[in-house]
C-alpha cells in the first residue's frame, strides 16, 4: 500500500512520462512524408485493441501470438506488447500500431501475428497488406493521422482510449492523470472548481444536455450527513457504446473525476451503476479502482489531505429506463427500476433518500481535462451553447463504422461522409438516426445541418448519449419506427398509463400499417397520440418515445402514405406487402434456390424456370442470396 | 409462479451463504440475484423464497425484482445459450432474418431451450461490436457479419463440437 502525497505523485508523474513520451512525441511527429519505419529504435511498442469489438475477433490471440512470436525471436528485452483501449475504426479492427513508427495495422488476424514481429519489427519492413487502403486513392495510408477516419475528429474524452494500458494506472498519471484532482485538493475550493465547470459550459452528455456545473452546485447546497455521487454507466441506447469504451480504454478519467465531483459536493462515497452486460468495463474499472486505492488516491486521506472517498460498483440487470436517473437510483437500492416524479431532484433526495449527484460517463471523462486545461480551452471548442466534442458511436449502413469524437458543430455531412466514407455499397443515403429510441431521424436536408444539442433538437431529434446508425434506400422508414417502438414497449415500465397502453396502441397502428391494413385516419391517429404520450408520460424515457414516429411521419410523410394507400414498401421490407417471384427468361433450373427454400415455395422441374407458391413463401430471402443468375426479384 | 422441483441441500445453503454474504440487507437484493443465477443458471421460485426470507422482505417483492431485469431469468437456459443482436446497428444490417433462420432451424421461439437442452434462443441490444452487425453471440464467443446461410452451419459446428 503506497500512501502517495502531492510530491509523490508529481515523481511517478516524471517517471512514467519519460516511457510514455516515445508514444507522444512520435505521434506528433508523424507527417505524411516521414512515417518511415524505426527499426533499430531501443525500444519498440506494439499497441493492440484489447475492446469488446475487437476482442470479438480474437484480439486476445493476436497478443498471445504477438509475445510468442517476440519470446521465439529472442526480443523481449526490446519490444513490449500493450494491450489498449478502443482505437475507435471498429470497420477495420482487430487493430495493431507499431510504436515509434505509428504503423496502424488493420483486420489483423492471429496468424498475421507472427509475419509483424518477423517483418516489421525484426526485418524493417511494413506489412503491406495490413495497412490500410483509401477508397478514396487507392493508395495505402500506413499512420491514423492520414486517414480520413480520423483527420477531422478531435479526441477530448476518448483522449487516452487507444493511447494507454488502461490496467496501467501510472500510464494514465504520464498523461497528466490525477493531476487535476491533487490540484484540486491543493488549491482550488470546491465552489472555484463547480465554477470552472460551469465557465466550460460542459454539459451532460447522457442525452439531455443539463449544465453539468450547475447540477453539482445544486448538489453541493444540500446539507446531509452522506451524500452520494453517482456515475451513469447503464448505456442502454441500442447501437451506442461510447461510455463502454471509455470505462474499457481510460477507466481512471471516471474515477478521478467522480473523486472530483466528491470533493466539489462534499460527498465521500462514489457509486457507479454498471450495465452486467459489459463484463470487460467491469473488469477494467475493478482493476483501476483497487490500482486507485493503492495508490492512496481513492479511501481514507486521498493524497494525504482530509478527504475521505471511496467507489462501489453497482450492477444493472438489462433494463433501458434504469437510464433514467430516478430509476437508476431505485434500481441501486435493490427495487424495480420504475421512475419517480420530480421533483425532489436527485440533488435533494436520492440514493437512500440522500443527496445524490448523477453524471453519465462520458461527461464525467471530460472534467480532468477541462480542470487541467482550463475552462477556456473548453469553452474555445464547439458552437455558442454547446461546448467541447461530443462522441458518436456510427454505424449501420456506413463504411467506416466505429467510434469517433468530433467537435460540437461538426456538420452531419463531415461525419457520413468524410469521417465515415459514406454509404455502403454505394447506396443511396436515406436517413441517420440519433439519440436512439428517444431520437428521432434526420434527412437529406439535414446533412448540413451543424450538430450540437440545439440544432438535433429542432430538427425533431436529440443528441442522446451519441448512437449515429446510418440508413440507406433499401431501409422502410416505417418499420424503423416500428422497431423503435418496439424496443420502447419492451422497456417501458408499465408505472403510467401513456408509456404503458399508448405506445402499445401507436405499435399496433404501425404494425397494421405495416401489412398494408392502415387507413388515412390511422396516421392522424399516430401523430395525436404520439403528441399526448409526450405531454403527459412520467419520465425520459415515455415523453421522448414517440420520437421516431414522429420524426419519421414528419420526414418520410410520402412513405406511409404509400404503405397505407398503396399496400406498397419501397424498401421491400414489408413482408405482406411485397411479393418474391423467378423472371422465366433468366432462371436456369438449377434447382439451388428450391433445395434451399426452407418451407419448399420453389418448384419446377430441373433445367425449366421454376416458380414460387406466394401462399407458401414467407420472404425470408434465402432464394434470392442463393440465385446466381440474379433471376428473383421482389416486387 | 409454477411449482419448481425441490433444490438441492446444498444449493439452498449456497443462496444463503450468498445473501449472509451481503448482510441479508434488502437493498442489495439486485447484487444477490446476480450471484445467484451465475450460481445455480437460473432463479427458480424455491430460490426466490429463500432469498425473501433471508433478506425478511415479501416474496412478491423478489418475483417483482427478477421479472422486471431482462437479465434474470426463471428458466434453465440450453447448455449453448444463443444470444441475436437486435441492437439497431444490427437490425438495420440485417439480424431480424438472422433470427427467423434460426428460429426455424432449431424450431424454437425467442426465450424458449431445444428440447435435448443443447440450445437456448434470446435477444439482446447491442454488445458493441456494431463493427461486425450483424452478431449473434454463442455462449461467450461473438460470431459477426452473418447471413442467413450461415446459421446452419455455426450451429451444426457447436453442436459437432460437445
Amino acid at each position: 500500500m503506497k500512501t502517495l502525497n502531492f510530491e509523490d505523485l508529481t515523481k511517478i508523474r516524471k517517471k512514467a512520462q519519460a516511457t510514455l513520451n516515445m508514444r507522444e512525441l512520435s505521434y506528433a511527429a508523424v507527417s505524411e512524408k516521414s512515417c518511415g519505419l524505426a527499426v533499430g529504435t531501443e525500444h519498440i511498442e506494439l499497441l493492440c485493441c484489447g475492446g469488446t469489438g475487437c476482442k470479438a475477433s480474437d484480439s486476445a490471440k493476436i497478443v498471445d501470438n504477438l509475445k510468442a512470436a517476440i519470446e521465439a525471436n529472442g526480443i523481449a528485452d526490446k519490444v513490449e506488447v500493450i494491450v489498449t483501449g478502443c482505437f475507435g475504426f471498429c470497420e477495420k479492427g482487430p487493430i495493431v500500431k507499431v510504436m515509434p513508427d505509428n504503423t496502424f495495422y488493420t483486420q489483423v488476424t492471429p496468424e498475421d501475428a507472427e509475419e509483424i514481429v518477423k517483418e516489421h519489427v525484426i526485418a524493417g519492413r511494413k506489412v503491406e497488406r495490413l495497412l490500410y487502403v483509401d477508397p478514396k486513392t487507392s493508395h495505402t495510408v500506413s499512420d491514423a493521422k492520414h486517414m480520413d477516419f480520423y483527420r477531422k475528429q478531435m479526441r477530448i474524452a476518448l483522449r487516452n482510449c487507444g493511447f494507454i494500458d488502461p490496467e496501467n494506472i501510472e500510464e494514465y498519471i504520464a498523461r497528466d492523470g490525477y493531476a487535476a484532482l491533487a490540484k484540486a485538493l491543493q488549491e482550488q475550493t470546491p465552489e472555484q472548481v463547480i465554477d470552472i465547470i460551469k465557465q466550460s459550459g460542459l454539459r451532460g452528455r447522457g442525452g439531455a444536455g443539463f449544465p453539468t456545473g450547475m447540477k453539482w452546485g445544486f448538489a453541493r447546497n444540500y446539507q446531509a450527513e452522506e451524500k452520494y455521487v453517482v456515475c451513469n454507466a447503464d448505456e442502454g441506447d441500442p447501437g451506442a457504446f461510447m461510455d463502454r469504451s471509455i470505462m474499457e480504454g481510460d477507466p481512471h478519467s471516471v474515477i478521478e473525476a467522480m473523486a472530483i465531483c466528491g470533493y466539489c459536493i462534499n460527498a465521500n462515497k462514489g457509486l457507479i451503476y454498471i450495465r452486467a452486460e459489459y463484463p470487460l468495463a467491469v473488469h477494467r474499472l475493478k482493476v483501476a479502482i483497487d490500482q486507485a486505492r493503492e495508490y492512496g488516491l481513492l479511501g481514507k486521506k486521498v493524497l494525504d489531505s482530509d478527504f475521505d472517498f471511496d467507489i462501489e460498483i453497482r450492477y444493472g440487470a438489462g433494463a433501458f429506463v434504469c437510464g433514467e436517473e430516478t430509476a437508476l437510483i431505485h434500481s441501486m437500492e435493490g427495487k424495480r427500476g420504475e421512475p419517480t416524479l420530480k421533483p425532489p431532484f436527485p440533488a435533494e433526495s436520492g440514493y437512500n433518500g440522500y443527496p445524490t449527484n448523477v453524471n453519465n460517463v462520458e461527461t464525467l471523462a471530460n472534467v480532468p481535462i477541462i480542470l487541467t486545461k482550463g475552462a477556456e480551452w473548453f469553452s474555445s471548442i464547439g458552437t455558442e451553447k454547446s461546448k467541447g466534442t461530443k462522441v458518436f458511436a456510427l454505424a449501420g449502413k456506413i463504411n467506416n463504422v466505429g467510434l469517433i469524437e468530433v467537435p460540437m458543430g461538426t456538420t452531419l455531412r463531415e461525419i457520413i461522409y468524410d469521417i465515415g466514407g459514406g454509404v455502403k455499397n454505394g447506396k443511396e443515403f436515406k436517413a441517420v438516426q440519433t439519440g436512439g429510441p428517444s431520437g428521432g431521424c434526420l434527412t437529406q436536408k439535414h446533412l448540413d445541418t451543424p450538430i450540437d444539442y440545439e440544432h438535433l433538437t429542432a430538427a425533431g431529434s436529440m443528441m442522446g448519449s451519441g448512437g449515429m446508425i446510418v440508413m440507406d434506400e433499401d431501409d422502410c422508414m416505417v418499420s424503423v419506427a416500428k422497431f423503435y417502438l418496439e424496443f420502447t414497449c419492451d422497456e417501458s415500465c408499465g408505472k403510467c398509463t401513456p408509456c404503458r397502453i399508448g405506445n402499445k396502441r401507436m405499435l399496433e397502428i404501425l404494425t397494421r400499417i405495416t401489412e398494408g391494413r392502415g387507413t388515412m385516419a390511422d396516421l392522424e391517429r399516430l401523430k395525436e397520440l404520439g403528441e399526448i404520450i409526450k405531454d403527459t408520460a412520467l419520465c425520459g424515457l415515455g415523453q421522448t418515445s414517440p420520437n421516431p414516429v414522429l420524426s419519421t411521419i414528419n420526414n418520410f410523410w410520402d412513405e406511409y402514405v404509400e404503405h397505407v394507400q398503396y399496400h406498397k414498401c419501397r424498401a421491400h421490407q414489408c413482408k405482406n406487402l411485397v411479393t418474391y417471384s423467378i423472371d422465366p427468361t433468366k432462371c436456369k433450373g438449377c434447382t439451388a434456390c428450391a433445395r434451399k427454400c426452407p418451407v419448399s415455395a420453389i418448384s419446377g422441374e430441373a433445367r425449366n424456370p421454376h416458380i414460387i407458391n406466394p401462399d407458401k413463401c414467407i420472404r425470408c430471402g434465402m432464394c434470392i442470396s442463393t440465385c446466381r443468375f440474379d433471376a428473383i426479384s421482389i416486387s | 409462479m409454477a411449482k419448481e422441483m425441490k433444490l438441492a441441500c446444498n444449493v439452498v445453503e449456497q443462496v444463503e451463504a450468498i445473501c449472509d454474504k451481503h448482510g441479508n440487507r434488502p437493498g442489495e437484493l439486485i447484487n444477490i440475484l446476480h450471484e445467484a443465477q451465475n450460481m445455480h443458471g437460473y432463479l427458480p421460485e424455491e430460490m426466490q423464497r429463500i432469498i425473501a426470507r433471508k433478506l425478511n422482505i415479501p416474496a412478491s417483492k423478489v418475483y417483482g425484482v427478477v421479472t422486471f431485469y431482462s437479465f434474470f431469468t426463471m428458466t434453465p437456459k440450453g447448455k449453448h445459450s444463443i444470444s441475436v443482436c437486435l441492437g439497431t446497428a444490427c437490425y438495420v444490417r440485417g439480424s431480424e432474418k438472422l433470427l427467423e433462420e434460426i428460429k426455424r432451424v432449431l424450431n424454437i421461439e425467442v426465450g424458449e431451450t431445444t428440447p435435448d437442452g443443447k440450445f437456448s434462443l434470446d435477444c439482446l441490444r447491442c454488445v458493441g461490436a456494431c463493427g461486425l452487425a450483424p452478431v449473434v453471440t454463442i455462449g461467450e464467443k461473438v460470431y459477426g457479419r452473418l447471413e442467413s446461410k450461415d446459421v446452419k452451419k455455426i450451429l451444426d459446428e457447436v453442436a459437432a463440437n460437445d
